[in-house]
């Protein structure tokens, strides 16, 4: 692994600091598109659009997935443009902090192909998750979190629950 | 002032202005969240083993950040609050199963649904296969929703606040939830100092630090 000489890797923002400037990002989103920040509603779009390529029939029997090309391709929703620019704002960070390299994220005794089995069934979970509660992290938690709504708060306490509890089972993927 | 590009309104004259807007805020949103660390599922994941907390720091600074950015610009009627309240509407035990089942998710994949965007962007390919999942989750629900019958809509409580709740002024529901943090930022701290002195005094960290 290349080391630059100009940056640590490792080396984050400090996490106060980090949360002032998100919460300036959510901040500024809610005032201007009257609506917070949200991530699993792209991935569904772009999972219905998918889905309307190869059987555009099923995808107009299913009230849920009908709703989404009702009146427009799936892929037109600015929550859709949001997660592509989260792309680009990820790459660029990760560019300019000289931590751009292709690897699976895993403990140094876990395997490649086991740990990516655990990160798409964990990926299942939680787009299934996601739409039944209205929201992921982003969606629910942080942008309804800010505005006090009692549903938005039910579910981060959920999330850091239903996160301590599964936590034993698969630590092993980080050893 | 009340939004400039409300999203149900997209479709007018000013929606690629919106559109390009969302790319903008998409931008800041996934570049602090990569310089919060949190592109690296090991640093996410720190806090549920009890080592690094930074996802509740971060998660509760941005909280009280933009909540009191709400709060304060309505309370000087510059900003419609309860018009974005009605956004999010509180269905208790959906939310309360979808969080438990979420939680569960970002645990066994090492990320949640937006910041797999940043590991992915940052060349995670498990960044991306945990993307993959949330694609197939959600067709999913969306296949089997009428199977869940009136549970998805079950605990309505409509647009329903804690200060409504509490039966107290926004303002002081705010300072609750300051204080709140604060609390959880102190607990937070000590929680890793415990864990740092514990694996420091049980010989070599099973872990090690790249």
């Amino acid at each position: 692994m290349s080391e630059s000489a100009r940056s640590d890797p490792n080396r984050f923002w400090n996490p106060y600091a980090a949360g002032v400037a998100l919460g300036l990002v959510l901040l500024a989103t809610h005032l201007v598109m009257g609506h917070g920040l949200g991530a699993v509603t792209a991935s569904y779009r772009l999972g219905v659009a998918t889905l309307d390529t190869v059987a555009p029939g099923h995808v107009r029997s299913v009230p849920a997935l009908a709703e989404v090309v009702r009146q427009r391709s799936a892929l037109d929703h600015w929550l859709v443009f949001e997660v592509l620019g989260m792309v680009l704002g990820g790459l660029l960070g990760a560019w300019s902090a000289g931590r751009l390299s292709r690897e699976v994220a895993r403990g140094p005794t876990f395997g490649a192909v086991p740990r990516l089995a655990l990160a798409a069934s964990g990926g299942v979970l939680m787009g299934f998750a996601g739409r039944l509660a209205r929201g992921c992290t982003s969606g629910q938690a942080l942008s309804g979190g800010a505005l006090l709504s009692v549903g938005s708060w039910a579910f981060m306490f959920s999330v850091f629950a239903g996160g301590y509890i599964t936590a034993y089972f698969v630590r092993r993927q980080w050893r | 002032m009340n939004s400039l590009f409300p999203f149900w309104s997209l479709g007018d004259e000013r929606r690629t202005l919106g559109l390009g807007l969302a790319v903008l805020f998409g931008i800041a949103f996934g570049f602090v969240l990569e310089r919060a660390g949190f592109g690296q599922a090991r640093k996410l994941m720190g806090q549920f083993y009890g080592r690094d907390m930074t996802v509740l720091k971060v998660m509760f600074t941005a909280i009280v950040t933009a909540m009191l950015g709400v709060v304060i610009l309505s309370g000087v009627g510059l900003f419609d609050l309860q018009g974005v309240q009605l956004r999010y509407p509180t269905f208790l035990w959906p939310m309360v199963a979808g969080g438990l089942v979420l939680g569960a998710g970002f645990v066994i994949s090492g990320y949640c649904p937006g910041t797999s965007v940043v590991a992915c962007a940052s060349g995670k390919i498990d960044g991306l296969a945990t993307i993959g999942g949330v694609v197939v989750g959600s067709v999913l629900y969306a296949e089997l929703e009428l199977a869940l019958g009136t549970f998805p809509v079950s605990g309505a409580l409509g647009s329903f606040t804690l200060p409504q709740w509490l039966g107290l002024p926004a303002a002081v529901v705010a300072a609750a939830v300051i204080g709140f943090a604060l609390l959880a930022f102190l607990g937070a701290e000590k929680v890793e100092r415990i864990v740092a002195a514990r694996r420091a005094s049980t010989g070599p960290a099973p872990v090690a630090r790249r």
